[in-house]
């Protein structure tokens, strides 16, 4: 079982390739979209890539929702409602839904994830508490 | 309209690895014509050749059932140039086969000189984005012919690779 340490070095390792990024410039704190440039057909190789490197299947639709994200019955004049807002939580307990919550615009939710985001998916995945 | 980025298949082990060749010569328009006076084959064409050489050995992985897209090219990198007369030799190796697609490793190499290389994810098209196949059956097994995939091509246990019966039907539809 690997640490949270060797996860989150595992991870830098794939955003590096996956983005093109500097291995300085991916911090926890670093968001995919905003700080690494991260656009959407990026998520579908970061997932590939998580998958490989630890060897876990990741359902696309359980790290990026895009089906809550355009579903009418959770979004209203670009903003996530109450109930979509609850839906997200439920379906990514790893991400910190806080900021988002406060002004939850369709267009930010992409910018919200983080690479610690990342490395507590796949901790909780692997199950990975050290 | 012609497609053809590889001059065929020089070895096919299904799910793990491909090699192909592209001889590159001054009658193609592409290597004429891009650059005037300095005819090359430029490396978004090899790119293709590397796109082409691992979107099948990708797709044959589920008897070619999936529509195979080429969705990025994650990073690439290109030492020499290639001229015509010269012989390029694509290495392929699959890297991860996922659920959505996957993403391959490729090399090129002139002689034993590293040519190019680069990372290609590519994706499983859904019925959600495209409804009917994406190439008509007897026109893409007469490619698969053309590459020699079936002449080269073994599973993992060093078989010959079979050709799948659709394939055969849909040609034989065509020939009657």
């Amino acid at each position: 079982m690997p640490t949270k340490q060797e996860v989150f070095e595992k991870i830098r390792e794939a955003l590096v390739d996956a983005l093109g990024v500097d291995e300085e410039e991916v911090t926890p704190e670093a968001t995919l979209v905003g700080d690494l440039g991260a656009e959407s057909i990026d998520f579908l190789d970061i997932v590939f890539r998580f998958e490989k490197a630890f060897g876990i299947e990741i359902p696309r639709a359980e790290l990026f929702p895009e089906d809550i994200l355009t579903n009418a019955e959770y979004v209203e004049d670009g903003r996530v409602t109450a109930n979509g807002v609850a839906e997200l939580k439920k379906r990514m307990p790893f991400a910190d839904l806080s900021n988002f919550e406060a002004n939850p615009l369709v267009q930010e939710f992409g910018n919200l994830l983080t690479v610690n985001d990342m490395s507590r998916y796949v901790c909780s995945k692997l199950g990975v508490t050290e | 309209m012609r497609w053809f980025w590889i001059d065929r298949f020089t070895e096919f082990v299904s799910g793990v690895r491909a090699s192909s060749v592209k001889c590159v010569s001054l009658a193609e328009e592409h290597v004429d014509e891009y650059f005037p006076g300095y005819p090359q084959m430029t490396p978004s064409f090899v790119l293709e050749g590397f796109a082409q050489t691992g979107g099948l050995l990708l797709g044959q992985v589920n008897d070619f059932q999936e529509r195979v897209v080429l969705a990025k090219i994650s990073s690439a990198k290109f030492h020499c140039l290639a001229r015509p007369g010269d012989h390029l030799s694509y290495s392929v190796t699959l890297e991860t086969i996922q659920p959505d697609g996957g993403l391959i490793k490729a090399t090129s190499h002139l002689g034993e000189k590293l040519h190019g290389e680069a990372e290609l994810t590519f994706a499983y098209a859904p019925d959600s984005v495209v409804q009917t196949e994406m190439f008509e059956p007897a026109e893409f097994l007469r490619m698969l012919r053309i590459y020699g995939l079936f002449d080269v091509g073994v599973d993992q246990d060093g078989k010959p690779l079979k050709i799948p019966q659709r394939f055969l039907d849909a040609e034989a539809r065509v020939m009657t």
